[in-house]
């Protein structure tokens, strides 16, 4: 039988195994979480009692359906779930796994469904301790129920921002501030596009926006966040919309603009790149399909940043490709691409309404921190630059921006703004950090200890 | 100022779990992360190796690798998606491990 290898047990990995479970083929599914669901639908540990209603929201419905037909499916035996598990490289059509053990797990087809983390842009003092991402906070709510902090502000962009509000306050939390960077006309002129897509959706961030009240600032510039070395954040510097100067006292800031693709994966996997100039980060080329390259797949936000329902089509879409290249009986694709096309229309009049920053990011100060890994700074980067010129691998190598342990997951993008402001060329131009093996730190007893389980041919 | 960084706001009828850090004896509830169970008693989880602050974890999803400490045996966990255990002796630096900072 085909061994078909899917990593990733969110809304398009589990949607995946489900269709390719269904012609019989049974799929494996490595994924970090120690239960499916991914982040948006992430599941807190056994033994927690919220309701799905309580933990979603609007959403509640959609993730139950998911966990339970995933859970149904392995339960059944028809999908192998490797939870707690990371994959750590790609090779020769091998995976290489750690969870409890180090495995070798070998595939002859592999579906990724790496999903997305919170995109960052530098704020002077973001390196300090009290200072999260929005993710961060969704999920210390969702899957720990505490809160990070007492006195919390949300600065950025994108519809987490929002949502991440209203569910802070419903739960109790201290919110102080919701800062958002995209100026009003850029929220009006996307939003309508927004609208037109998807209207139940657009209504229902408008309605939480509104709910916000005077919590809520739109066209803010961050200048910085002030915090002592022990302590951590105490506040946040800010102008509004009309360049008035604002500090907000705080114990806790969260940031994010929007999603970055985790792509690590694809890249080990030998995909080839294309910059979208929409979502401005580097996406890996492949069809509506899904289809990445020889026997790869891509499906969900690391594919294309649409969101958990665009996400659910998506790992349905690849699932079916994945059959038809097979030449084996599959579902019909047509209704799933004309609904994931209005998904893409959604997310791309979504990226103008919450722009990334590019400006604010090419100005950063030289002593801001860009690499929070190693407190690489802006002024470190700029001045490798005669030296390493454009590019972005050879500016890593000199400047260590990108070289810490995220691997670049989190400065990169603003790297590539520095570099291309400095150097007067367009962001693209610098190019893409390429990635490098292990995809997460991996303790080198891992390596010396045993040799790894090789799963049967 | 010295109040712990977390606030527990719901699921609190967990059982306790006992463990320590830096020597201290403390109490998290089960199902907690290491993450979690540590700023609920401090303001941090160690400090940055490359510069003088702080640090308490940044992406919660075990992508940026910040939460990082360090147990008595000698090794290092990342805190944010570790389930804390019963009887985890965890430190906030590397004390004079060889080559733990590294
Ligand atoms: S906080 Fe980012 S890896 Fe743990």
């Amino acid at each position: 039988m085909t061994r078909v290898l899917i990593v990733g047990a969110g809304p398009a990995g589990i949607r995946a195994a489900e269709v390719l479970a269904g012609a019989g083929l049974c799929p494996t599914v490595v994924d970090e979480g120690a239960r499916a669901g991914g982040q948006i639908y992430r599941r807190p540990p056994l033994g927690f009692g919220r309701t799905p209603e309580k933990l979603y929201g609007s959403e509640a419905g959609k993730a139950r359906a998911l966990h339970g037909r995933f859970d149904w499916l392995v339960a059944q035996g028809k999908v192998w779930h490797l939870p707690e598990t990371s994959v750590l490289a790609l090779r020769d059509g091998v995976a290489h796994v750690l969870g409890e053990t180090r495995r070798q797990i070998p595939y002859d087809r592999l579906i990724l469904a790496t999903g997305a983390t919170d995109r960052l842009a530098p704020v002077p003092g973001w390196q300090n301790a009290g200072v999260y991402s929005l993710g961060a906070a969704q999920i210390a709510l969702k899957a720990q129920g505490v809160a990070l902090g007492r006195q919390i502000v949300l600065a950025g962009t994108g519809p987490l921002l929002t949502l991440l509000a209203m569910q802070l306050r419903a739960a109790g939390a201290g919110l102080v501030a919701v800062l958002d960077t995209a100026p009003m006309r850029d929220q009006l002129r996307g939003g309508l596009a927004m609208a037109a897509a998807r209207p139940v959706v657009a209504l229902r961030g408008v309605s939480m926006r509104a709910r916000l009240g005077n919590l809520y600032h739109a066209g803010v510039t961050l200048e910085r966040i002030e915090a002592d070395p022990d302590h951590g954040v105490q506040a946040l510097h800010w102008r509004n919309a009309r360049g008035q100067s604002h500090r907000t006292a705080c114990d806790m800031a969260a940031l994010g603009w929007h999603l970055r693709a985790e792509t690590h994966l694809a890249d080990l996997a030998g995909a080839e790149f294309d910059w979208c100039p929409s979502a401005r980060q580097w996406l890996v080329r492949c069809d509506d399909m899904g289809r990445a390259g020889k026997d790869l797949y891509l499906a969900g936000d690391g594919q294309r940043l649409l969101g958990a329902d665009g996400a659910e089509l998506a790992g349905r879409l690849a699932a079916i490709a994945l059959l038809r290249d097979l030449g084996r009986p599959a579902p019909a694709a047509y209704g799933l691409l004309r609904r994931r096309a209005r998904m893409q229309r959604f997310a791309n009049a979504m990226a103008r309404a919450f722009p990334w920053p590019a400006e604010a990011v090419a100005a950063l100060p030289d002593d801001t921190v860009i690499c929070r890994c190693e407190g690489v700074t802006a002024g470190t980067l700029r001045a490798t630059l005669p030296a390493s010129g454009p590019e972005a691998n050879r500016a890593k190598a000199l400047s260590r921006v990108g070289m810490g342990r995220c691997q670049g997951r989190y400065c990169q993008l603003a790297g590539a703004e520095i570099i291309a402001a400095d150097q007067g060329l367009a962001v693209p131009r610098a190019g893409r950090l390429r990635a490098q093996p292990p995809a997460r730190p991996a303790p080198i007893g891992a390596w010396l200890s045993t040799p790894p389980e090789r799963e049967a041919e | 100022m010295s109040q712990p960084r977390l606030v527990r706001l719901a699921e609190t009828a967990r059982s306790p779990v006992r463990f320590s850090l830096d020597g201290e004896e403390l109490t998290g509830l089960e199902g907690d992360t290491v993450l979690t169970a540590i700023l609920l008693s401090r303001r941090a989880l160690r400090r940055a190796e490359f510069g003088p602050e702080a640090r308490a974890g940044f992406c919660l999803m075990g992508a940026c690798q910040d939460c990082w400490i360090w147990q008595e045996e000698g090794g290092r966990l990342r805190a944010c998606s570790t389930p804390l255990r019963a009887g985890m002796r965890l430190r906030s630096d590397a004390g004079d491990w060889p080559g733990a900072g590294a």
